[in-house]
């Protein structure tokens, strides 16, 4: 039998025990990459491992948030339709002004409002985070529809268009916007008092609040969090695909929650890394290009994704549960 | 609980929800004259009627301190599957077989994962949501499925005594639910897996068996839902349930039933439907879109969800 304390495990301590764990993520990417290499003459191109990689940067940026926010025990379940609204927004502000930055400026800033305003139902008003913000989500579609009118805004400055689309020393720039919040995060959630803080809520939210965590504070934070990276993704999908529609950030909520499963995160709270995020991201990736690759209909994808977040969780339940025993 | 407090509590709800319903009516009926007339009052009642056929199952789940996201994609999966049979076979009692089957399915499903792997609800009904809507996809290509045979329609459109079919089924829906949660041993359960369930398994009833009957009880309901809106839409669409869940979980939220503590209110869970009917016929009539609609709800149901968790404050 386990109390409830035991669930909490110094996160350094954490990530060593967790070597084995990442590095079977690892090996079940390369496994994958050698199986479509195999099946496919494509996957295995500069143009496509590029490719991946510039999903991989933008599934993660979602995620990355996503994950601090699953390490406490709750979801945002809002990220897809808050990249959706921060899209459009950003879009008419660059639009309007002529400034890139001022749009970016506003695609980060509606994303962490939107955040902060999930931070604020989940723990002023007590809403259980996955009803507080799906029910977010359909506003900020609602917003996002009414406020679009079925228009398309597009052709953006070419200095914000590197963003998305550009290239340093031939690897697409997201990547690097990737590698720095991989190190931020990381840092973050490892080696700083509130990343430790946020482990603990998850693991305990009473023991974390006896022990003075301020559990309200940092809820918020990680909510805003979540939104402003939601901001930031949005910012490259619309630099990408030079347009901004109410539906761009539609289809990406499923695909970032599993990622952050896969990356052996437990929805339970309390354990998880933003490394293995990022592994995460990258397998869950690399299967939905598989399948663009092996010709697979697009219509599979959400039932693929569906399958592969009940695995992820079914995996978790189990090894939690014989960790119990 | 007394009877005397399960009045006062009754009480203290009635004017929650009633005073919601009764202020949009307000609102509507003085903002345009074709609010209250009786062929826009009984067009909100049949609109209704499929919502009130997800919400009361709905309500049942949510009861166990549980959550099923998935029912309006399972909703649209199976009416998809119900047109397709109906095309195939030329036989609509066929066609809404294959649409209960579905939705069983899906229930059961869902009661599984929940029950038996321990998947949190709302993951696990996130998960076949995904699944459900990419079923739709993949079966209909992304087409609307038309040239349904006219009986199916007629479900829809057709009136008995006067008495439009749709609000006859609702009804009969309604008085099944209240017979089930309230004067059967079931229901007598239900209520413990949301309030206390460690005294179910003290009395050595099955929890697994439990929450695996109540939600393929919603996947019943949405079998049915998928009949009437089949027969609304004289055809099936991939996308045409989506977002369903969410007016259901805003009826039930503006009804009074708490997403924490397990306690259910059916009758609440009824006027809550009636008001999302009228604030979304009120909102067509002043031409909002549908886009605005949405957020409009979302707002209904964050204040609904304030003012329960006010009333939770002991």
């Amino acid at each position: 039998m386990s109390t409830a304390t035991d669930k909490f495990v110094s996160p350094r301590l954490a990530l060593s025990g967790d070597v084995m764990q990442m590095l079977y993520r690892v090996l079940a990417v390369v496994l994958l990459g050698v199986a479509l290499t195999t099946l496919s003459d494509v996957f295995l191109t500069a143009n496509n491992i590029l490719n991946v990689l510039r999903q991989t940067a933008l599934l993660f940026l979602m995620a990355s948030g996503l994950t601090l926010v699953i390490l406490t025990a709750g979801l945002d379940l809002s990220i897809g339709a808050n990249v959706g609204l921060s899209a459009c927004l950003a879009a008419s502000v660059i639009k309007l002004t002529g400034s890139p930055l001022l749009g970016v400026a506003t695609g980060i800033g509606c994303g962490a409002a939107v955040g902060f305003g999930n931070g604020v139902l989940v723990t002023a008003l007590r809403i259980p985070s996955f009803i507080a913000t799906y029910g977010m989500m359909w506003m900020l579609t609602g917003v996002t529809y009414y406020y679009m009118a079925g228009e398309t805004i597009h052709g953006f400055p070419p200095g914000f268009r590197q963003l998305g689309s550009g290239y340093l020393f031939g690897v697409p720039t997201p990547v690097y916007v990737m590698v720095v919040f991989l190190l931020i995060g990381a840092l973050f959630a490892q080696r700083t008092i509130w990343g430790q803080q946020i482990y603990a809520i998850g693991a305990n939210p009473v023991a974390a609040r006896l022990s003075g965590v301020p559990v309200e504070r940092r809820l918020v934070l990680v909510y805003t969090v979540s939104g402003a990276m939601a901001g930031l993704a949005s910012l490259i999908i619309l630099a990408r695909i030079n347009s901004a529609q109410g539906d761009i950030g539609e289809e990406l909520t499923l695909p970032a929650i599993a990622a952050v499963l896969v990356g052996g995160t437990s929805l339970f709270g309390g354990s998880g890394t933003v490394a293995g995020t990022l592994i995460g991201a990258l397998l869950l990736t690399v299967v939905l290009n598989g399948m663009n690759l092996l010709q697979i209909n697009s219509s599979w994808q959400p039932l693929a994704t569906g399958i592969i977040i009940l695995l992820a969780v079914w995996i978790d339940t189990r090894t939690r549960r014989i960790g119990e025993w | 609980m007394t009877t005397q407090s399960l009045v006062a509590t009754s009480l203290a709800r009635v004017p929650g929800v009633v005073i919601a319903l009764v202020s949009l009516c307000a609102v509507f009926g003085a903002t345009n004259p074709g609010f209250a007339t009786p062929a826009n009052i009984a067009n909100i009642l049949t609109q209704s009627t499929i919502l009130l056929l997800l919400a009361l199952p709905m309500t049942l789940i949510i009861m166990t301190e549980g959550l099923d996201l998935s029912i309006g994609a399972v909703l649209t999966f199976a009416s998809i599957i119900l047109a397709i049979t109906a095309l195939v076979t030329e036989s609509p009692t066929l066609a809404f077989l294959a649409a209960l089957v579905v939705g069983l399915c899906f229930g059961l499903g869902n009661g599984v994962l929940i029950a038996v792997f321990d998947i949190p609800p709302f993951i696990t009904t996130l998960g076949t949501l995904g699944i459900a809507q990419g079923l739709s996809l993949v079966v209909t290509d992304g087409q609307s499925v038309v040239g349904i045979p006219r009986s199916i329609e007629a479900i829809y459109s057709g009136t008995a005594a006067g008495i439009p079919l749709p609000v006859i089924i609702a009804a009969l829906a309604y008085t099944f639910t209240y017979a089930l949660l309230y004067h059967t041993r079931f229901g007598t359960y239900v209520f413990a897996l949301g309030g206390n369930r460690e005294a179910l398994k003290v009395a050595g009833i099955s929890v697994r068996g439990m929450l695996i009957r109540v939600y393929m009880f919603g996947g019943v309901m949405a079998g049915f839902a998928a009949l009437l809106m089949t027969a609304r839409l004289n055809s099936a669409h991939p996308t045409a349930g989506i977002g369903m869940e969410f007016d259901a979980i805003a009826a039930i939220a503006v009804g009074g039933t708490s997403f924490e503590r397990g306690n259910g209110w059916l009758l609440g869970t009824l006027f809550g439907v009636i008001t999302v009917g009228v604030l979304r016929n009120g909102l067509n009539l002043l031409a909002v879109p549908s886009s605005a609609q949405v957020a409009c709800i979302g707002a209904l149901v964050i204040i609904a969800l304030f003012i329960d968790g006010l009333r939770g404050e002991p």
